[in-house]
């Protein structure tokens, strides 16, 4: 089989088909033939010196060097010589001799230079090379022709931020070389010194101080632009060999990475989600798992019928759940011996039915068994504290009935539970009188919803007016009892609906200037509102406490969510700073994060001492506009870490080498002698010779460089 | 019913005629009982009988069972005529999941009472059939199930009522007179006809469903038996002790269950007779097309085989019958047989149905099973469906679909396709956020039975919600109706789905094949497509395939080309829970098809991403947002420091415009999956550079 190329009816070039073996060896060999002239293939150094010298002084060469004919690289160069052979003379070789020979170290599998050859009028002096550092796309190389026609060097005398080169459109930095009058021919000089090193890397540019309007800092020498739109980074650098080194190590990721494709390619095999990596880790530790009663079919529905009991449904091989089951084992520990609830898990990789039953979908699911009821289902956080809290409230019922106004006083004063107190902000006593039964069933309707969050009671005895008048509040009421400030309010409940009940419930269980922190965080985000966070070292002095709080109470924070952040508590908040500051500021600081509109964050003031006036100034100035932001926060959405195998491709790639679809049963030569002997016997079955199965991957990594060697030779001979 | 609502769709204009017409026509002459009248009736008490009507009862439908016999599963009375039943009674696995444990089942029949399992009826890992009748009658019988038995119904005709919900009764007269109008039809009757070949001579032949099966009475004969199945190497099985020899012809060669990973096959347990005639002790097998032969009996009452084609050319008497012997003296059947025995398998009984019901056979590949749509609705009659062995063409040797292992779930998902089709119950689902997709398919290709056993006939579909924030699972849904689902199930597919199917490497089965080649088995996940022995594949589309594209999809796909695969690597335990070799692949391919995070974080994370970005992964927003984040305890907080996984790069090296991949510019290597915006083939812009 053989393939021909035509031009018209004239026959350029016939191709052995073996020479044709993917799409790139196509597009290249076809490139080839048709830009004969345009792509002058050399074997030897001297070759490639001739012509040279026959250019200098006319016009620049693109010399390049790849391991085989027919290989991407090779198309990424014929591909860019069909739009720059006008241009520019390519030269190409596929010997390493060459290479060697203009002094090339560590050469891998393909190299481009550019030689400046134009400009180079006296016949002796040799002309100036630039190696492309990228790969060989034809993206690469297009890319490097246009900085390569780019002028070397550019003066400018306007403020950095707005200049704009080729080169940002090319995804290249900028470098701006601070000049002034006095020393401007000593400065071109370096700058265009600097421009040889960085040609390819970086557009550089003479910047003029002098006649610049803006301000630049006063020492920096050298300004910095990375990409469209970022802020120009000033510095000071003190020799050219800094200024090139401080481009190369801000390039961007990408062109190091393209260097080296094979090195560089993503990992996939690595684990890169913390919870199956943690549990993962500490999977050789035997848990003491002997604290949670292990349920099973059999046993599952007596024990939850018999005994109030917290049900963990979980999967033995997901992640998540076994990293709940340690917090699950911590709050058996801290349960024993003090509870009556009995702490049961049933793995719903070995039952899965009884999960189904129980409208277990996912895991991990918390259900608390009481009294034979329905199963309550756990919705706080998957943590030690907030279920030994959901566990301790769950103690008593939810809403308490208290038979009389002594007991409610006690239960208004914090004695009755007092052991309680800490899991709850507020307790709140209903008060009803004995005929309200609508409104009383709405109550308790609402205690129910938020069984295990709040202490929650009922009063409505004949004598409930007692109450009611003593909180100077009309029935139905309810109390909100705030120990920790030692405030009762009440709210009349007329017309209340259930949901309406949950709500003032859930409000006035949030704090005014709460300390937020990994468990706390969610509530508060609930508000949608901008968060104004004093971020401390520690627990936060009386004088911003004051400031803070004299605002909320003159009703200044009402569009804020403002809070606290104690790093001791909550270490990450360090590395939130970090990721707002470059540098971490001296703390207290306050920072108002807008995660709602914009995700912009701005700080308050360093050197201004925190007071209720300034703190005031600063959201004036805020509100309008007039204060910058300290950062944005990113907005972009989360895509795929890492991509995953396209197996889709393997496949068809597979049966595109395997058009007929018989081939691969994959047999070793043993197999091969045995199935011969059998034949003997076995007429009636026709074997098949086995053939083995193509690997994708092995066909990538080498199986192409062998097959154009191979075409190679055959290009070699008819060349 | 609903049955009015149901009637403008009938309203052709030659109605009035029809209605006129209908009662001469259609009434039977021996109506002197009246109609009973049924929402589902189900021919037949067999086990997918029995299976059908329980799903009914349970769906509290209108129902009968019709059984000919006094007592369900009145086949298994008689076979497999030496009572061995060859489908695996495997009482313990190890494992304690029961769904897990039906994989390993193959005689059970789905139901809700754990009792009701086979292995409390035998404790032979190959059962005796009788333990099976015992079974079905048991099932019957606690289930309540309502069976009519002793009615045998001898005619099945149309009745065109536009009122009906298929747009007629399916009519039945049983042996008294006494007629039956039914709205769905289940046939569930099995093959019950042996299949006979027609060949001179063929009156010598004894059948296997009359054959002797005490050994004694073939103490040294030479035995022939014609069909290389189950039944006829049991056959061989049961005598080889005492015959001088048994030669076994069949058209094919034979087809060996473990090479082929289809049960009808030959299964190891009846191969003895492979090991007498390999080791050349006077056993054998011999390949020939049964309708060239001829046998011929000879004056001492033994029987030649010749060729019908020598028969034809003469008429002779017996004797002067020339033999291929004759010029051909080594031929290999010269030798006199005392007997020939028939062992060709069965057919399904058409008799009953009146052609009116254009219930016809010839499916694909063979004319033994009623031709019937994926759906197991016949080709001619909408409301008619065949259940059990005889529904087996849909998948004749490719799975289950013609044993208890395997039509246990297709006449459930009948159920389900009927239950919305009737009584506008949606296709069951469970809806989950998107956050536990991974391990929602995790956990069905560990424990799912039916998959497992209708591989490539019964998937399970996850149909993505807007945004793909959310998803519902669908559980064993037949394949090839993927292109109907919307209107087959009541569920909405706009947003993408995925397919969750098993399936044996391409080409690693078949009669001929080698399944025990060096390297047989795939370790590496990068080569899972490779994988040889049954494993999860999961095909994700962006739209739902149209039935052109279902219809004429490549060879050897069993699902049209989607938009992304992948192969779940086949493991050696079928345990499929491996954090790295599994889950993580798992993982990256639905993230890569949604185009999003799946990672599961901790909510120190989700703080800290809540805090420093704008959105957060779906894990946070559906956990930590919501107060429900996974806290850890300081133990993993350690392990996550020194695993070194950082907070503060969500995305290794692709911060905007570095590193990710741009739809015009894609990373040029066939080893990833990226797909590209949507309604674009991801590789399609590879060679626009």
């Amino acid at each position: 089989m053989k393939a021909y190329l035509f031009r018209s009816n004239i026959l350029l070039r016939e191709f052995p088909t073996d020479a044709l073996f993917d799409v790139n060896a196509i597009v290249a060999h076809v490139l080839f033939a048709l830009l004969f002239n345009e792509v002058k293939y050399i074997t030897t150094w001297e070759d490639l010196q001739n012509i040279d010298n026959a250019l200098k002084g006319k016009a620049n060469i693109v010399f390049s060097y790849v391991r085989a004919i027919g290989t991407p690289e090779h198309r990424a160069i014929m591909e860019a010589a069909f739009v720059y052979g006008n241009t520019y003379q390519f030269v190409l070789t596929t010997e390493i001799a060459v290479l060697e020979s203009i002094g090339t170290e560590d050469i891998e599998y393909a190299h481009l230079y550019f030689f400046h050859c134009k400009a180079v009028l006296d016949l002796t002096q040799q002309c100036k090379r630039t190696l492309m550092a990228q790969s060989l796309t034809t993206l690469n190389i297009h890319q490097f022709i246009k900085t390569m026609e780019a002028p070397l060097l550019t003066e400018v005398a306007e403020d950095p931020q707005q200049v704009s080169t080729v080169h940002l459109q090319l995804g290249l930095p900028l470098v701006f070389l601070v000049s002034q009058q006095a020393t401007h021919e000593a400065d071109r000089r370096t700058a265009e010194w600097v421009a040889w090193r960085l040609l390819g890397k970086a557009g550089v540019l003479l910047l003029l101080r002098d006649s610049l309007e803006e301000s630049i800092p006063q020492h920096a020498n050298v300004a910095f632009k990375r990409e469209e739109g970022r802020r120009v980074e000033y510095l000071v650098l003190h020799d050219i060999d800094s200024v090139i080194s401080h481009v190369e190590n801000n390039m961007h990721v990408e062109q190091i990475q393209h260097e080296d494709d094979d090195l560089e390619e993503p990992d996939m095999d690595m684990q890169d989600d913390e919870v199956e990596e943690t549990v993962y880790r500490d999977r050789k530790r035997q848990l003491p798992l002997e604290l949670i009663v292990e349920l099973t079919e059999e046993t599952f529905n007596t024990t939850v019928m018999t005994s109030d009991s917290i049900v963990l449904f979980y999967a033995g091989w997901q992640a998540v759940s076994m990293a709940f089951m340690q917090s699950y084992i911590d709050v058996a520990i801290k349960l024993k011996g003090m509870s009556s609830m009995l702490l049961t898990r049933i793995n719903c990789a070995d039952w899965s039915y009884v999960c189904i039953k129980q409208n277990v979908t996912e895991f991990p699911v918390i259900k608390m068994y009481k009294d034979g009821k329905n199963p309550v289902y756990y919705a706080g956080m998957l943590g030690t504290k907030d279920l030994l809290k959901f566990i301790y409230l769950n103690r008593i019922s939810c809403p308490v009935i208290i038979p009389s106004v002594q007991e409610a006083e006690e239960y208004l004063s914090g004695e009755l539970y007092k052991d309680l107190l800490s899991y709850s902000s507020v307790s709140v006593l209903g008060l009803f009188s004995p005929t309200m039964t609508t409104e009383k069933e709405y109550f308790t309707e609402a205690g129910s919803y938020l069984k295990g969050c709040v202490i929650i009671a009922i009063y409505s005895e004949e004598d409930v007016l007692i109450l009611s008048n003593r909180y100077a509040v009309s029935l139905p009421a309810l109390l909100l009892v705030r120990h920790k400030e030692g405030k009762i309010e009440a709210v009349p409940l007329a017309n209340t609906h259930t949901q309406d009940i949950v709500q003032i419930i859930t409000d006035a269980s949030l704090e005014t200037f709460p300390e937020i922190t990994v468990e706390t965080l969610p509530t508060y985000l609930r508000l949608q509102k901008p968060l104004l966070i004093l971020f401390s070292d520690g627990s936060i002095s009386i004088q911003y406490r004051k400031a803070v709080l004299m605002l909320i109470k003159e009703k200044h924070l009402d569009s804020f969510t403002p809070c606290w952040l104690n790093l001791q508590n909550t270490p990450v908040g360090k590395e939130i700073l970090q990721s707002y500051f470059d540098v971490l500021p001296p703390l207290p600081l306050l920072v108002l994060v807008d995660l709602h509109s914009g995700g912009h964050v701005f700080a308050f003031p360093a050197d201004q001492a925190v007071t209720e006036q300034n703190l005031l100034l600063w959201l004036k100035k805020l509100e309008a506009g007039l204060e910058s932001h300290i950062t944005i926060l990113p907005a972009e959405e989360w895509k795929p870490p890492l991509p995953a195998y396209d197996f889709l491709g393997m496949m068809e790639a597979a049966a595109s080498q395997h058009p007929t679809r018989k081939a691969p049963e994959c047999t070793k030569e043993v197999d091969v002698q045995e199935n011969s002997k059998g034949q003997k016997e076995d007429k009636s079955a026709i074997r098949k010779e086995p053939t083995e199965t193509l690997r994708i991957k092995h066909w990538n990594k080498s199986g192409w460089l062998k097959e154009a060697e191979k075409s190679f030779l055959h290009d070699n001979k008819e060349l | 019913m609903g049955l009015s609502a149901r009637a403008p769709r009938w309203g052709a204009p030659g109605l009035l005629l029809a209605i006129a017409l209908h009662p001469a026509l259609c009434t039977p002459a021996s109506a002197s009982l009246p109609p009973a009248r049924r929402d589902y009736c189900v021919l037949g008490a067999g086990p997918a009988g029995l299976q059908m009507a329980y799903f009914l009862q349970r769906a509290r439908r209108d129902y009968a069972v019709f059984e000919r016999a006094a007592r369900p599963g009145s086949f298994f009375t008689r076979f497999p005529r030496h009572r061995k039943l060859i489908s695996i009674n495997k009482r313990y696995t190890g494992k304690a999941n029961a769904e897990f444990n039906l994989r390993h089942d193959w005689n059970s029949l789905l139901s809700h009472d754990p009792g009701l399992l086979f292995r409390h009826y035998s404790g032979a890992y190959f059962p005796d059939a009788s333990d099976m009748v015992r079974y079905l009658g048991d099932f019957a019988d606690r289930l309540g199930l309502h069976v009519l038995y002793n009615t045998t119904v001898e005619h099945i005709t149309l009745d065109k009522d536009r009122q009906a919900w298929n747009g007629h009764y399916f009519i039945l007269t049983d042996h008294k007179g006494q007629v039956y109008q039914c709205s769905v039809l289940f046939v569930a009757t099995g093959l019950s006809l042996p299949n006979q070949v027609d060949f001179p001579g063929s009156e010598y032949v004894e059948g296997y469903e009359s054959v002797s099966v005490d050994p004694k009475d073939f103490v040294g004969q030479n035995v022939l038996i014609l069909g290389r199945g189950n039944s006829a190497f049991e056959t061989a099985e049961n005598i080889l002790g005492v015959t001088n020899f048994v030669h076994m012809l069949s058209r094919s060669r034979v087809r060996l269950s473990w090479a082929t990973h289809y049960v009808g096959d030959l299964r190891a347990i009846n191969n003895g007779l492979l090991d007498t005639y390999q080791l050349k002790s006077l056993d054998g097998l011999l390949e020939s097309d049964l309708t060239d032969l001829a046998i011929v009996k000879d004056r001492q009452g033994k029987f030649h085989v010749t060729l019908k084609l020598f028969l034809e050319e003469t008429n002779q008497s017996a004797d002067a019958i020339p033999l291929p012997q004759d010029d051909n003296d080594n031929f290999a059947m010269r030798v006199a047989y005392d007997r020939v025995i028939r062992c060709l398998g069965w057919n399904f009984n058409f008799s009953i149905f009146n052609k009116s019901l254009r219930l016809s056979s010839g499916g694909e590949f063979s004319k033994k099973y009623p031709l019937v749509r994926p759906s197991y609705e016949s080709k001619g009659s909408r409301g008619l469906f065949v259940l059990g062995t005889a529904s087996h063409s849909v998948d004749y040797r490719k799975s289950a679909g013609g044993f208890i292992h395997g039509f246990r779930y297709t006449a459930r998902a009948v159920h389900r396709l009927l239950e919305w089709r009737h009584h506008g119950v949606a296709w069951p689902s469970t809806e989950c956020p998107i956050t536990q997709l991974t391990a929602s398919i995790i956990r069905r290709v560990n424990e799912a039975s039916g998959l497992y056993q209708m591989f490539g006939v019964l998937a399970d579909i996850v149909l993505l919600k807007e945004n793909a924030t959310a998803f519902e699972y669908l559980e064993e849904f037949p394949m090839q109706m993927l292109a109907q689902l919307e209107t087959v199930t009541g569920r909405q597919a706009r947003h993408g789905l995925f397919v969750i199917n098993m399936e044996y490497g391409r080409n690693f089965s078949g009669p001929d094949k080698d399944v025990f080649f060096y390297d047989r088995s795939v370790g590496h996940t990068e080569d899972a497509w490779q994988s040889n022995f049954l494993h999860p594949v999961i095909y994700y589309y962006r739209h739902l395939p149209t039935e052109q594209e279902v219809r004429f999809r490549p060879a050897d796909w069993p699902l049209p080309r989607p938009t992304a695969i992948h192969h779940i690597v086949e493991d050696f335990l079928t345990d499929w829970t491996a954090p790295l070799g599994h889950i993580l692949p798992l993982r990256r391919f639905l993230e890569n098809c949604l185009d999003t995070d799946l990672r599961s974080f901790y909510a120190e994370s989700c703080f800290f991403f809540a805090l420093t970005r704008q959105k957060l992964p779906p894990f946070c927003q559906h956990g930590y947002l919501r107060t429900q984040g996974l806290v850890g305890t300081e133990r993993l907080r350690q392990h996550r420091v020194a695993s070194g996984l950082l907070r503060t790069s969500p995305a290794a090296g692709r911060r905007p415009g570095e590193g990710r991949r741009q739809p015009g510019h894609p990373k040029p290597t066939r080893h990833f999956l990226t797909p590209g915006p949507p309604g674009q083939p991801h590789d399609s812009n590879k060679e626009e550079l």
